[in-house]
């Protein structure tokens, strides 16, 4: 007998349309709790595999019968096998296809809106691991911001869209994710730019993004303008698109604001956060509408999967952007960080080309959440 | 490390490094060493738990390479 399989695109959409589902996880505890499928329908059971190899009796009367049951474990294999004994038990079950890496790997595109002069704005959705990707097409051309490793989605997707990609922008050197950024220029001769400050030991050619930078894409000249906005890492640098999007990369969240202390020291860099969100995103309009590199909870996606808020809601709601006191937001970003994004050190090596992990190993290099704000 | 008994699990993907373990572990005597040799990353952090929550005792972990070496005292 064969098992179901559910696609992370399918447990993607059920997360976005809040339906109902119950997970059996068969990661060991401590996997389990570092990371899993999140969403606000989902109830959960942690039973490792290798407690389950004698018989899934114990686990089916805690199995409920009104809803979807979906096993989940690191890679397929275990989930497969776990589905199997509860069929045989009677019980209706799926397994996640590719398992928690086809999770992290899974980006939904979400359309934002429409540019002024005739374009299209979409983010990619990447929502095992919280990842935001964007791409602005118009009259055939496109810019891609804080592009993932999974490349082709963004090619493919330029493609159906008859797009060629000219720009290839990261907000900042990314230290929870691998970025695909320089392998997508490669692969369409776009131009790459980063950060200067950055960039600084980086091992390959890039184009420097600096303050005040306009690029233009498509005939109606969607203009795509460079804001420095350091204090996450000190070269992290802002997008308006078009007048109407503030692309704030791990600056600002919805939920939250950006962590300085993973490519040097908090201390450091924590005047310069307050200075970005304080003084240069105060002086912006309120109706830009913000659209951060990251989401950290679910609650932060709109009803229809994307993630993006008014700035002006953003200075009313967002508890980062409300504290007064200097002392009390350099204690709060400072103090009682959560945990480093797992393997960062090698992320950041690899974004600077100083490494090249194989496929598998990169992969492994991201499991987790993203961890790049502080609330 | 002295073994008592090696297991090659090299190759093998999740769940089958435990499962074989598992089964070498049944035929074993307790107090007894079994070496295991595995590919799957995933085997270190689950050899780990497994090895906790059955009592036994995973005495040391080495990584060469691609391989991965785990000596479990039988509990």
């Amino acid at each position: 007998m064969t098992v179901k399989a559910m696609t992370a695109k399918e447990v993607a959409r059920k997360v976005i349309d809040n339906e109902p589902l119950f997970i059996l996880d068969v990661r060991n505890g401590d996997a389990f709790a570092d990371w899993k499928i999140e969403g606000g329908n989902i109830q959960y059971l942690n039973t490792p595999y290798f407690d389950l190899l004698d018989g899934v009796e114990e686990v089916v009367s805690e199995l409920p019968k009104d809803r979807d049951i979906l096993v989940v474990c690191a890679k397929e294999g275990s989930s497969v096998m776990v589905a199997e004994m509860l069929d045989e038990e009677g019980v209706d079950a799926a397994y996640l296809e590719g398992g928690m890496k086809a999770w992290s790997e899974h980006l939904e595109p979400v359309k934002v809106g429409d540019l002024k002069n005739g374009g299209e704005l979409y983010q990619f959705v990447r929502i095992g691991k919280g990842c935001l990707s964007y791409m602005a097409i118009s009259d055939g051309e496109a810019a891609i911001i804080d592009a993932t490793r999974m490349t082709d989605i963004f090619l493919d997707f330029a493609q159906e869209k008859g797009a060629e990609t000219k720009h290839v922008f990261d907000t900042h050197l990314h230290a929870d994710h691998i970025s695909g950024g320089r392998q997508i220029a490669e692969a369409t001769g776009a131009t790459y730019y980063l950060p200067p400050a950055d960039a600084e030991e980086v091992v390959f050619d890039y184009a420097e993004l600096a303050d005040g930078l306009e690029v233009a894409i498509g005939d109606a000249k969607i203009k795509i303008e460079a804001l420095y906005s350091p204090g996450h890492t000190i070269g992290s640098t802002s997008f308006i698109v078009d007048d109407q999007y503030l692309m704030t990369g791990d600056i600002l969240f919805i939920d939250s604001i950006g962590r300085p202390d993973l490519a040097g020291l908090a201390e450091d860099w924590v005047g310069d956060l307050r200075e970005s969100l304080y003084s240069r995103y105060a002086e912006l309009a309120d109706e830009l509408i913000v659209l951060p590199a990251h989401f950290m909870i679910m609650d932060e996606l709109n009803a229809d999967g994307s993630v993006a808020k008014k700035l002006g809601d953003l200075f009313k709601e967002n508890h980062g952007l409300n504290i007064e006191d200097e002392q009390e937001f350099r204690d709060m970003v400072t103090k009682n960080l959560p945990p480093q994004p797992n393997a960062y050190q090698d992320i950041r090596s690899t974004n600077m080309g100083k490494i090249t992990p194989d496929e598998e190993v990169q992969r492994e290099m991201e499991i987790g959440p993203n961890r790049c704000a502080v609330r | 490390m002295n073994a008592d008994k090696v297991l090659d699990a090299k190759g093998l993907a999740c769940p089958m490094p435990i499962v074989k373990t598992r089964k070498e572990m049944k035929d074993m005597e307790s107090g007894q060493i079994l070496e295991i040799l595995a590919t799957d990353k995933g085997a270190k952090a689950d050899m780990t738990a497994w090895a906790k929550s059955g009592g036994h005792e995973l005495l040391e972990t080495q990584e060469e390479g691609d391989v991965l070496r785990f000596w479990i005292k039988k509990g």
